[in-house]
């Protein structure tokens, strides 16, 4: 030892009893707890959050899943309906959905004189605002169908006006309607008179599910059934496109790329890229697809393009993540008995890592899924899921909306029953989404291997 | 300093500054620890050696509950430092590393300034009353772990920034300044140097005035330098333990024999 | 479709290259595989490559390149008096193209003969007529010029379309022989094989960078077109942001700076909301928690981030809004308007960025070694001070990028401002006030009506380039910090 002068030790410290902390030490105790009791709120505010979001949505959207119908026996009157009396299809076109609307409004009317409501609405005018502005489509395709029905009486299971639905909703309440144009107290009384004799009924709507955007005046019959064949045909087109192309990326940047500038140029790339605003990937696409190549504007096949230079990213990072996973030996044996690098990649390494590739797959899948901004740019907005595609042709090109997408067009609408529809949409967006999670962890629990 | 201090070494003082008894370690199913009993002496340098994966390490954690931070560990026994009880429920594990400190296998500085490095022991603990008095703890610190003419006009550069000898005196100045009674040296040596490693046997020798030491080391030489009581440990067995001399030159024990003329470890 | 058929020959035609090729080379050694250098299904590739890949690439190349052609012959036939005034030979094409669609469609439909569609002495009132009569969609716009546009553009089109099947198959059958007559027994198929399977992984690779090459040159395109009709000093020096609503310029001023406010403003609140949150979740996380609470507290945090972005906006808009209204608004504390406001936003994106934050803090966090923890709790340091004075200032870098990826995120958010912050662009301190951002107003220009020659629409791509620069920039510098944090301990 070299030092010359070894301080002297400090005083002595008191020896305190391990089992009596002193002040000092409580007061650190006190400053542990406090900072672990942070941490708790941090965590529980988190999970607050979480519960506030899904009370909200199941809280709102689950109206949506349920309508309110009329129950009403119409008498298609010949009068009306085939004035030539010729029953010629022709013909019963040429007639409106205006030639429908009285019908319809009368056999409403005779329903409530029928069961003598006492009611001071007596005119057929009246009974406008309990129907559906669609009903009279409902019905005249019936009768298109079946011309045979004419002059007949016939039950039919109309929808009732959005105002109605409200009403049986608690959306609607009382001391409202008197601002409210569409409908009177007058209505309400209707309404609740009308409930225990069945013919105003709420059920389950299917409808919903399955059936087309309606304009913005008849909330009451929009559903996302159309929009949702529009994001599976995207989803289709993100998957072939998407799929080969990021395991192809992959497997060259993690088994045979070079160590260069270039390569490092492609991964910093792959990163930057996977950070990009969903949005500027949406002009992209409008400038690329559409202004230069001219691609039909709001078909599927477009929007599954963009989506697919969107998710790539994401598909190649947990690609090359699983590729990693696979240990050199493998590789090494394939190579020992002679294959080619080639071979070894594709008869050993890639179906190892296939389990982790699918789950990457799938998690981009719902990531492209619940994406709305970039679909915003290409046109896939509006009123045009109206119609259900015929054929893969047609679902591909033709205009149509996605789930998010019609979410988003609800969402703007001033109509607060549209409200409702856009958190029932989200409803149906994240039973998708949370299916295909499921899928995901369940296929990397089921195939994960430790090395 | 040489190895012939085997024999000459006294040990002055037998006041018994830690006494374990039946201590029993488990990692989850893993019996790492078997019924250990030992007694360790204030002012002494006792050296632990064994094969790998003996329990060396495992039992000197014990000693100052750093065990507490894994949480598949279980210790059972009972171990006194100053007659107390240090697995009483109303011990403080914090209160107990301050009186017990300890130096690790590979140095681990803070990502601090060396100052701030030796300065955070008496910070937390609140030993010093002002500025000049924490200043004077460093110094007398880093004094203590003979690395002070080596860092005394950079304290403010960071403690990381040294070599691997002087990080490990640095992070034995860390322990130091805190005032513990006991000092706890986990294999302080493995990561370095043999000029370095001889710097830091040095220091040991030194800190013996002050505190009881405690040392696992892998290397028998370096017990027999170091240590005035040497225990050897086997596959969680406490083999034999006594005088640093007695075991080296006439071990009672067949295992401690072979492990001494290398056939184990 | 003829296309499709197109397709279809010429795969028919690579399939018989493979069958040939494998057959050729098993004949030329004798019907023993074990004589030739690879196994008979790479002959076969062989040819099926030679032949695909030429065809099909020729096939898409020419697609791509033919209306470029077509267009630009046509737009020369086009005399620059028939653009009428205000309007631009883009918007004339446009009108040459659907007319083009409609005789075809009407041909297709029967209701014309081709004949009569292709009639160079066609009137264009009477052509008009029958085009609407078949229920073709055509403005009232259709000039005689633009009739024989349209007419010179359909017949261009067939001839090219009729060349370019040929071309195509004329290749495909070149391919086919070549890699047929390639196999013979000492032929390395497998490595020419392997070289084209190569060449098409490069080219998979090489789709990120087209992405980023075609992000940065549209991008780049319209800007500088957008700045041909309005003065880039305007653009990001004047404090206002008010489009006239004609879509001719003019009147409007396009200012940034009320957009760029409102986008750090609200990104600010969502960082206030989420950082703190997120980054003490993270440390009881990964210091605190116990494996089973960690197990059920981690996921159900990372729920949050795989909720869609819509489901924020709508939850802003009709669940934050009206409760921050109910508190703040006219029947409370008077601050506050209407629903969207800044904070409506800001809290909507905090929420959605808290597992962001968290998961990438509890990384960074987890990446601190265990031996300065345990250097810390040997002095006998508790747990809060070991994480406060040891962990957090070693872990700082990293967080500080993580919360700079979060701050890139929150400026690029779309749905949650479109629908939470409100289109009113100001520049005000009120949080409880509307404002609007840059990717709102990328939204609103590129939706509306208005066409895209007009500085109301171009001026998105200036903003779309201000929004990419401002994003690239900081993950950039986020990822430069954190791989530096990593590569410290590593």
């Amino acid at each position: 030892m070299t030092e010359a002068s070894m301080p002297a030790p400090s005083a002595p410290r008191q020896r305190v009893s391990l089992t009596a902390p002193d002040a000092r030490t409580q007061k650190r105790k006190a400053a542990e707890a406090r900072f672990r009791m942070y941490g708790v709120a941090g965590i529980a505010t988190g999970i607050f959050f979480l519960i506030v979001l899904l009370v909200s949505i199941v809280g709102s959207g689950t109206g949506a899943f349920q309508q309110t119908f009329l129950n009403v026996s119409v008498y298609l009157d010949p009068a009306k309906l085939d004035k030539n009396g010729n029953r010629d299809p022709a013909d019963i076109r040429k007639v409106s959905t205006f030639g429908y609307t009285p019908l319809i409004q009368d056999a409403l009317l005779k329903q409530v004189q029928d069961n003598g409501i006492e009611t001071p609405l007596e005119k057929r005018g009246d009974m406008k605002a309990m129907i559906s502005a669609s009903a009279a489509a409902q019905v005249r395709d019936v009768v298109i169908d079946n011309p045979d029905l004419i002059g007949e009486t016939v039950d039919f299971r109309i929808l009732a006006s959005s105002r109605v639905d409200g009403y049986l909703k608690d959306r609607v309440k009382r001391e409202d309607v008197a601002r409210d144009k569409n409908i009177d107290a007058e209505h309400l009384d209707l309404v609740d008179a009308l409930i225990p004799l069945g013919v105003v009924k709420k059920t389950f709507n299917m409808d919903f599910i399955t059936g087309a955007d309606a304009s913005e005046s008849r909330a009451e019959a929009a559903g996302i059934g159309v929009s949702m064949i529009g994001s599976f045909f995207m989803m289709l087109v993100v998957l072939v496109l998407a799929l080969p192309i990021g395991v192809a990326a992959s497997i060259y940047l993690e088994e045979f790329a070079p160590k260069n500038r270039i390569t490092d140029l492609i991964e910093v790339n792959i990163a930057n890229l996977a950070a990009v605003p969903s949005i500027v990937f949406g002009i992209l696409g409008l400038s690329v697809f559409i202004q230069f190549m001219h691609l039909p504007q709001s078909a599927p096949l477009v929007g599954g393009m963009v989506l697919t230079l969107m998710t790539l990213p994401t598909i190649i990072i947990s690609t090359r993540a699983s590729l990693k996973a696979v240990p050199p030996s493998i590789r090494d044996a394939a190579l020992g008995v002679g294959a080619s690098k080639m071979q070894s990649v594709f008869h050993h390494v890639l179906p190892l890592a296939a389990p982790g590739i699918l789950t990457g797959t799938i998690i981009g899948l719902a990531q492209a899924l619940g994406e709305t901004a970039p679909l915003l740019l290409i046109g896939m907005v509006g009123f045009i899921a109206s119609n259900a595609p015929d054929s893969i042709a047609s679902g591909l090109l033709d205009p149509n909306s996605a789930m998010p997408a019609q979410i988003y067009e609800w969402a703007k609408r001033a109509d607060p029953a549209y409200y409702e529809r856009a958190w029932g949409g989200i409803i149906i967006l994240l039973i998708f989404l949370i299916t295909m999670n499921t899928i995901a962890v369940i296929l990397r629990r089921r195939f994960e291997r430790r090395w | 300093m040489n190895d012939m201090r085997i024999l000459e070494r006294d040990v002055d003082t037998n006041t018994i500054k830690i006494a374990a008894r039946g201590v029993q370690v488990y990692y989850g199913d893993n019996h790492a620890i078997k019924d250990v009993d030992v007694d360790i002496q204030d002012k002494t340098v006792t050296a632990f050696i064994g094969p790998s994966g003996c329990g060396k390490s495992t039992f000197l954690r014990c000693l100052n509950r750093m065990n507490d931070t894994i949480d598949v560990c279980r210790v059972e026994g009972d171990i006194r430092i100053d007659a107390e009880d240090i697995y009483d429920k109303k011990v403080d594990p914090v209160q107990l590393r301050a009186k017990v400190g300890m130096v690790f296998q590979k140095p681990n500085p803070f990502p601090k300034s060396i100052y701030d490095n030796v300065a955070y022991g008496p910070r937390i603990h609140g030993l010093a009353q002002s500025k000049s008095d924490l200043d004077d703890i460093v110094e007398s610190a880093l004094r203590r772990a003979a690395i002070w003419d080596e860092v005394k006009d950079r304290l403010t550069a960071a403690g990381t920034g040294l070599s691997g000898g002087q990080q490990q005196r640095l992070c034995i100045a860390r322990a130091v300044a805190t005032e513990p009674e006991v000092l706890l040296m986990d294999e302080p040596c493995s990561a370095l140097d043999p000029i370095a490693t001889a710097q830091v046997e040095e220091l040991i020798d030194e800190l013996r005035q002050s505190y009881s030491v405690v040392i696992v080391t892998h290397s028998m030489q370096q017990a027999a330098r170091v240590s005035q009581k040497t225990a050897f440990f086997h596959l969680g067995n406490l083999v034999e333990y006594g005088e640093t001399g007695t075991i080296f030159t006439n071990p009672e024990d067949p295992r401690t024999e072979s492990y001494i003329t290398g056939r184990i470890g | 479709m003829p296309l499709l058929w197109l397709t279809i020959v010429v795969l028919a035609l690579s399939a018989a290259g493979f069958i040939l090729g494998r057959q050729r080379a098993l004949a030329s050694a004798g019907g023993n595989s074990r004589m030739l250098h690879s196994l008979p299904i790479y002959y076969g590739s062989n040819a099926f490559m030679k032949s695909v890949v030429p065809a099909i690439g020729l096939m898409l190349i020419w697609l791509l390149v033919q209306p470029l052609v077509i267009e630009n012959r046509i737009a020369e036939m086009i005399p620059a008096s028939e653009v009428p005034e205000g309007s631009n030979i883009g918007l004339l094409m446009s009108e040459v193209r659907r007319t083009a669609d409609g005789l075809n469609n009407a041909v297709v439909a029967g209701v014309l003969d081709e004949e009569t569609a292709s009639n160079a002495r066609a009137d264009f009132t009477d052509m008009t007529q029958r085009l609407k009569d078949a229920g073709q969609v055509v403005t009232n716009r259709i000039t005689q010029p633009v009739l024989r546009a349209a007419q010179a553009y359909r017949e261009m089109s067939a001839s090219s379309n009729m060349l370019m099947t040929i071309a195509v198959l004329i290749v495909a059958l070149l391919g086919t022989g070549w890699g047929v007559m390639q196999s013979g027994r000492d032929f390395r198929a497998r490595n020419v094989v392997e070289q084209g399977i190569l060449a098409i992984l490069i080219a998979a690779a090489s789709v990120a960078i087209l992405t980023t090459v075609g992000i940065i040159l549209s991008l780049i395109f319209n800007t500088v077109e957008f700045f041909r009709l309005y003065p880039a000093v305007d653009f990001f020096t004047l404090l206002e942001w008010a489009p006239s609503f004609s879509g001719r310029g003019g009147a409007s001023s396009l200012g940034i700076l009320p957009l760029l406010w409102g986008t750090i403003y609200i990104s600010i609140v969502a960082l206030i909301v989420a950082v703190p949150i997120g980054l003490y979740s993270a440390i009881y996380l990964s210091e605190y928690a116990s494996p089973r609470v960690r197990g059920i507290a981690k996921p159900m945090l990372e729920i949050l981030a795989g909720i869609p972005t819509i489901v924020y906006g709508l939850f802003a808009l009709l669940t934050i809004g009206p409760l921050l209204m109910s508190v703040f608004g006219d029947n409370g504390v008077g601050w506050m308007g209407g629903g969207r406001s800044v904070m409506t936003a800001g809290i909507a994106m905090g929420i959605m960025l808290i597992p962001f934050v968290s998961s990438l803090s509890d990384d960074i966090i987890n990446a601190v070694p265990q031996s300065l923890r345990d250097g810390s709790y040997g002095l006998g340091a508790t747990r809060s001070e070991t994480i406060r004075q040891v962990v957090l200032p070693a872990a700082l870098p990293g967080i500080v990028g993580a919360i700079l990826l979060a701050a890139s995120r929150a400026i690029g958010e779309t749905m949650i401002v479109v629908l939470g912050a409100g289109a009113a662009a100001r520049l005000s301190l009120n949080p409880f006030e509307a404002m609007t951002t840059v990717t709102a107003k990328i939204v609103s220009q590129l939706t509306g009506d208005s066409d895209f020659a007009s500085p109301e629409a171009l001026v998105a791509f200036a903003l779309g380039i201000t929004l990419f620069v401002l994003t690239l920039g900081l993950n950039v510098f986020a990822l430069y910090i954190v791989r530096k944090y990593r590569e410290q301990y590593e």
